[in-house]
């Protein structure tokens, strides 16, 4: 167990390592940083003196090690827009964004789970093909789409929720929702499939044979087994929430980290792209860490792997 | 998903017994079927637009701006109304499928070619390449696909190209996983190696022995692939960081109409549905392929 935290911890470095080093040099990749961060309206002067203010004209690699080195220090620079540290900013938003996808995996976990084990017990019923149907529509829907439409019916016409901010819990809803309908769509999915990959094991065969009811069998028997894949998913599911908060965010003005990155894109703040950047892989990595290592807990053939 | 499944005979070259199959299965499933369906009519238009459009897509009429579907085809109006400067909504729909389909096909061919390759080097090679190779895919898979790619684009700046390389790069580790996975279990088969013993060469045993039998999953993950990549596409396009603004895209018009929901919702609607019928088609017809190939495969996507 411990060579496997161990493994793991090393593992997770080393994703940390790239995704700094990633956003590091993603300001280099278009040539000159300082002219992407400020634009072609400034004189040239002023575009030297601001490469010297931001240090962009020393070598390369120093200025490398040199943005390490804060890292490591729990420094992410500053935003050069807004003159505040970048770790102020993120830290002001990203309560927020937890919220909203705390909110989006309770409903995942409370609707798709369900959804997914009654399809299978009903099998090829008409219940079942609508939903798995629905199931599959819902997976072809992008994000963005749902939710401007959720805000055309909900906010637009009917006027019943607010579709913008962050006020009080009602405008949650149709965040929540849009957030979390891809998640729920694969998950009834994967449910499913596991139930009915469990429901034709042998032992509940032999379950059915020596008389027991359906339902017995399906929730003493079969729940339990069927749900260990569908944990799976869920426990990778909360990474894919921040990153779908991007896109949400974006679509109802929610103040949270995925929208900051967004405006810090708009606004060539790159130091902030940056720091956004490592700090979002950096939570997603410390989620995945905590997920695995839950799972070798409860199922010791994972440690083997 | 260990051991080589015996359906990989039916992909290959389809001879008329096989087509025959395929067919037959098709037509047992009414869901791909409509599926199939909605996929050659999205075609279709995309690449019959130039001839169906009834406007230049680009043409803007600032006279006629945000005006609302006549739904009527006579010369002059404009079917599904028009956008905020003035251009015909269903011109600009029926392009802007040319654009997604391309980048769809373009980015998960790419990636598909560059994942299968390293993991099918991987898996057979093993030693220091896999290791390497195993750790970016890693790293890979450890970052918000999203995420990766708005940055990137963000830098690089909006065109059709970097769409493709970036959708590219956020998907290869996947099919790159698969690859590898595929490859250990086959290459302990006696018939690699009876090849092997025999004098076959790496490359001849990869290309006729390993990889017609390690194609099934990674056929459904690319089947599946093609509609996340048209999503992440319109994604990247909405966030204003795609496709050019001057190409007429899905993702873009949604954007674009966001801002004028409240006064014109045929303006994001329209885009939306084309690209929901797309992506859907893709969807169920990816879900036949799987079940027709490997039923197996059903637990893992």
């Amino acid at each position: 167990m411990l060579t496997f935290i161990v493994r793991r911890l090393l593992q997770a470095v080393v994703v940390l390592w790239a995704a700094a080093s990633l956003a590091f040099v993603l300001t280099f990749l278009s040539g000159d940083p300082a002219t992407l961060m400020i634009g072609d309206h400034w004189t040239a002067e002023q575009i030297v003196s601001f490469r010297a203010y931001m240090g962009f004209d020393r070598p390369f690699y120093i200025q490398y090690l040199e943005f390490m080195g804060r890292l490591l220090k729990g420094d992410f620079g500053m935003s050069v827009r807004q003159q505040t540290p970048v770790i102020e900013l993120i830290l002001d938003r990203f309560p927020n964004t937890v919220e909203l996808a705390l909110a989006a995996m309770l409903v995942v976990i409370v609707v798709a789970v369900p959804i997914g084990i009654i399809s299978a017990t009903k099998r090829n019923s008409l219940l079942d093909n609508v939903v798995m149907g629905g199931a599959l529509l819902a997976q072809s829907m992008p994000t963005f789409w749902i939710g401007i439409m959720l805000i055309l019916v909900f906010g637009v016409h009917l006027r019943w929720l607010p579709i913008s901010g962050r006020q009080n819990l009602s405008s949650l809803i149709l965040p929540v929702i849009t957030l979390s309908a891809f998640a729920v769509a694969r998950n009834a999915r994967i449910a499913r499939a596991s139930m009915l990959e469990t429901l034709s094991q042998d032992y509940i065969r032999t379950a059915r044979s020596k008389g027991l009811s359906e339902k017995l069998i399906v929730t003493r028997h079969a729940l339990k087994n069927a749900l260990i894949p569908v944990v799976t998913v869920l426990g990778l599911e909360i990474g894919a929430l921040l990153g779908g908060a991007l896109v949400t965010e974006t679509v109802f003005a929610w103040p949270g980290v995925g929208r900051l990155t967004i405006e810090a894109i708009y606004a060539r703040d790159y130091p902030l792209v940056q720091g956004v950047i490592t700090f979002l892989v950096l939570i997603f990595v410390i989620v995945n860490l905590i997920v695995d290592i839950s799972y070798a807990f409860l199922d010791p053939r994972i440690r083997l792997q | 998903m260990d051991s080589p499944n015996t359906n990989h005979l039916m992909i290959g070259r389809p001879g008329r017994m096989r087509r025959r199959l395929i067919w037959r299965s098709l037509k047992q499933s009414r869901l791909a079927l409509i599926g199939l369906f909605l996929l050659i009519v999205m075609v279709t238009l995309s690449i019959l637009a130039p001839v169906l459009a009834p406007y230049n897509p680009a043409k803007s009429d600032i006279r006629n701006r945000l005006k609302p579907p006549s739904w009527s085809l006579e010369p002059g109006s404009h079917f599904l109304g028009t956008d905020n400067v003035g251009r015909d909504i269903l011109s600009r729909v029926l392009y802007g499928g040319r654009v997604s389909i391309f980048v769809g096909i373009a980015a998960v061919t790419l990636g598909g070619i560059l994942g299968t390759v390293l993991g099918v080097t991987a898996g057979y090679f093993r030693g220091t390449s896999e290791g390497i190779i195993m750790r970016l895919v890693d790293i890979q898979l450890a970052f918000p696909s999203i995420l990766f790619a708005v940055a990137i684009m963000a830098v690089l700046g909006a065109s059709v190209l970097n769409v493709v390389v970036v959708l590219s790069l956020t998907s290869w580790a996947t099919y790159c996983r698969v690859a590898r996975s595929q490859t250990l279990s086959l290459r302990e088969n006696e018939f690699i190696h009876a090849a092997r013993s025999i004098g076959t060469r790496d490359r001849v045993i990869i290309l006729r022995h390993i990889l017609p039998n390690a194609l099934s999953p990674l056929i459904v993950i690319a089947s599946f692939g093609v509609a996340m990549a048209i999503i992440n596409e319109a994604a990247l396009s909405f966030l204003g960081v795609g496709v050019p603004t001057a190409i007429p895209t899905w993702g873009g018009m949604l954007g674009e109409g966001r801002e004028y929901l409240r006064i014109a919702w045929w303006f994001s609607t329209f885009p939306g549905i084309a690209l929901v019928l797309t992506v859907f088609g893709v969807n169920v017809l990816g879900d036949w392929i799987r079940d027709y190939l490997d039923p197996r495969l059903r637990t893992l996507i």
